[in-house]
């Protein structure tokens, strides 16, 4: 039978795939300020840049997320979702981001990092949220006995919007005059928003296991239900491990530092199910949309590593204000919510298009400089911020500018590395927008 | 008795609006040195940091972009001070640009820098470590 239905998870994904590529041509360009400082600092240097960058970034992040809920919406509620809500919702995007990104571009700011644009651009996105709240809810409340992967959405998807409009709460002055109260806040925000799209991904992540395993039983085994909870305390209160040198009271800091240790049961986890999952894996190894879950968790393991290391304090005093924090959000980004992110985007995509996405070589290059690049550019952003740390804590340290220059073979190794690996991530771009115009392919049965 | 994931739900979602409010109502004792005046002409420089999006490159607190340097107690540091940040403002420097503030504007950005320094110090040397591994601030 003909589908008359619009496929909502491609209309995002080919959306968040133009605003990737974005993200990676001004990540680039942002870049160039570390080896030729104050790079067309008149006409359009880093102060425009590293907003472009970063909220392109979140951008893709969110739009992938939003695409990868309908493609599981599309499945387990067929030829129902809400046509006219999800193309308002999608049209409040386009209409943020093209405002947000021609402001920028004028040179207008006036929001806080990562939301550097006029408030005011917040409200269509605001909105957009909520009706895809709306979608959700009137889906999900005919089905009983959720899997785990539909609470780790929920979660997601009302955490988001509450985070979203807390980190607004500044506009009002009782909060602004705060200063301290108002940075903390600002931290809270950031920490509880990016455990909210990790629940997206992660309940993501487990519904495409499901579907390519076809083992359904897990997503409503207890082990799955402990973990999700774990993590969903995590997306509650681990955010003090931000604001250790922030003269809040103490109990914020000890109990950030006391819950982000409760990750080390993960991380163990990990390491308990290593041989299980690498079995499985050599089974499913062909299959694309598995290869980047398999991706997406060894940088899960290398990046929560350096996670709980930079949440004990001790240590954050090291890593605090450094590019160790910069290699976290970028290895986290990339590693673990890109992967996802284009694992279930090659999964939505494959069904229109089995054959021909299987076996390419040019995708199996991509992926791998992808992965050598990123670990490159981790690894030299980590050493970068280890030297600044050492710096940071200098009796008699030289001056600032001194001490940039010092990194600079880092940078050097740091933009390169960037570049291979914007031009390796084009690549897998390139091959899932040939998948979105490919005719699909006849089954015979 | 079956499992009902919902409730745990709700439950961890109430700590959350509990912890949240408390957050909210209570500031910490690092504000007790700051005027009801200096505190909203910080916020008005606070929004002057923010219109000329300074925390693109520079952190307070160590928090912000990582281009320049930290700007939490530029206001009391040997050798700096309002007129010096005023010229850098004005004139930048080889990274930084140079910024066309009003008059309004810059005075406003420099409460909010005198504001911020009497908190405490963003300074890493300024901390100790406590045998379970938390620091705490030696104070200015
Ligand atoms: C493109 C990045 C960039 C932007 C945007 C920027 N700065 Fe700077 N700023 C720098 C750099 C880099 C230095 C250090 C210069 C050096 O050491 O050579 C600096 C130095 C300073 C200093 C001197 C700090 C010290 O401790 O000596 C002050 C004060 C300052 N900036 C204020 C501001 C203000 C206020 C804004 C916003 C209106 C701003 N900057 C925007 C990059 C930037
Ligand atoms: C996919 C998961 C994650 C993502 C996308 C992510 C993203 C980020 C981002 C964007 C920042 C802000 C960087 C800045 O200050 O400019 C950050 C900071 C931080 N994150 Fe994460 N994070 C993730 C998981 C974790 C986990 C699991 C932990 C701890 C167990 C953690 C610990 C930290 C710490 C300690 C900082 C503060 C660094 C500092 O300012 O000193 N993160 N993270
Ligand atoms: C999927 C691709 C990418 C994602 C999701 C991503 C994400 C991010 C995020 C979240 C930040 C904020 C970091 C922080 O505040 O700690 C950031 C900063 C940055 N990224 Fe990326 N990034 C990507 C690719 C790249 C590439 C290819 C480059 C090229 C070199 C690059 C260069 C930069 C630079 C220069 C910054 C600013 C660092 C600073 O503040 O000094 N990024 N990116």
């Amino acid at each position: 039978m003909e589908n008359k239905q619009t496929n909502f998870a491609k209309l995002f994904f080919s959306t968040a795939m133009v605003v990737l590529f974005g993200a990676i041509i001004y990540g680039i360009w942002a870049a160039i300020s570390y080896i030729y400082p104050g790079f067309l600092k008149t006409q359009l240097g880093f102060i425009a840049l590293r907003p472009m960058h970063a909220s392109a970034a979140l951008f893709w992040i969110l739009l992938g997320a939003t695409a990868a809920v309908y493609e599981g919406l599309n499945y387990l509620f067929p030829n129902q979702i809400n046509q006219k809500i999800a193309w308002t919702q999608w049209a409040l995007w386009v209409i943020a981001i093209v405002g947000i990104f021609t402001s920028y571009f004028l040179g207008q700011f006036g929001g806080r990092e990562y939301w550097e644009f006029n408030p005011y651009w917040a409200l269509p996105i605001a909105l957009a949220w909520l009706l895809f709240m709306f979608q959700f809810f009137s889906l999900i409340r005919k089905k009983r006995n959720w899997p785990v992967y539909m609470y780790m959405w929920m979660t997601g998807i009302i955490f988001f919007l509450f985070t979203f409009a807390e980190g607004y709460l500044w506009l009002f002055p009782y909060f602004r005059k705060e200063l301290i109260t108002d940075l903390t806040i600002q931290w809270k925000v950031n920490g509880s928003m990016v455990g909210s799209w990790n629940q997206i991904l992660y309940g993501s992540s487990f519904y495409l296991m499901d579907r390519i395993t076809g083992n359904e039983k897990v997503g409503q085994s207890k082990l799955a239900f402990a973990m999700y909870f774990l993590g969903f305390f995590n997306l509650c209160f681990n955010w003090g491990h931000h604001v250790y040198t922030l003269p809040t009271e103490p109990y914020i800091r000890y109990f950030g530092y006391v819950v982000s240790m409760t990750e080390w049961i993960i991380f163990i986890k990990i390491i308990y199910d290593w041989k299980a999952d690498w079995q499985q894996a050599t089974i499913h190894l062909y299959n694309i949309p598995y290869r980047f879950i398999m991706a997406a968790n060894a940088w899960v393991f290398l990046n929560l590593f350096l996670a709980l290391f930079m949440s004990i304090p001790a240590i954050n005093l090291y890593t605090h204000g450094t590019h160790v924090t910069v290699a976290h959000s970028m290895g986290t980004t990339i590693g673990i919510n890109t992967m996802i992110i284009f694992a279930m985007a090659f999964f939505a995509y494959e069904k229109n298009n089995p054959r021909d996405l299987k076996e390419k070589i040019w995708l199996r290059r991509f992926f791998w400089t992808m992965q050598i690049s990123l670990l490159v550019f981790w690894l030299s952003l980590i050493s970068a911020g280890i030297q600044k740390g050492f710096w940071q804590l200098e009796a008699n340290k030289n001056a600032f500018g001194d001490m940039m220059l010092n990194l600079k073979p880092w940078f050097i190794l740091f933009f390169i590395s960037g570049i291979t690996l914007g031009i390796s991530i084009s690549g897998v771009l390139f091959q899932l927008l040939k998948a979105q115009f490919a005719k699909p392919i006849k089954t015979s049965n | 008795m079956q499992f009902k994931p919902i409730y745990f739900f709700i439950l961890i979602c109430t700590g959350f609006l509990v912890y949240s409010f408390s957050i909210y109502m209570y500031p910490p004792t690092s504000m007790n040195g700051l005027t009801n005046d200096e505190m909203t002409n910080a916020a008005e420089g606070k929004m002057v940091f923010q219109k000329y999006n300074c925390q693109s490159c520079h952190q307070i607190y160590n928090l912000g972009g990582y281009l320049g340097p930290d700007l939490t107690n530029c206001y009391s540091q040997e050798g700096k001070g309002e007129l010096y940040i005023k010229a850098m403002v004005q004139s930048g420097t080889n990274q930084m640009p140079a910024f066309r503030l009003s008059e309004i504007e810059i005075n406003a950005l420099l409460q909010f820098f005198k504001a911020i320094d009497k908190t405490g110090s963003s300074d890493l040397r300024k901390f100790h470590i406590e045998p379970n591994g938390m620091i705490e601030s030696n104070g200015k």
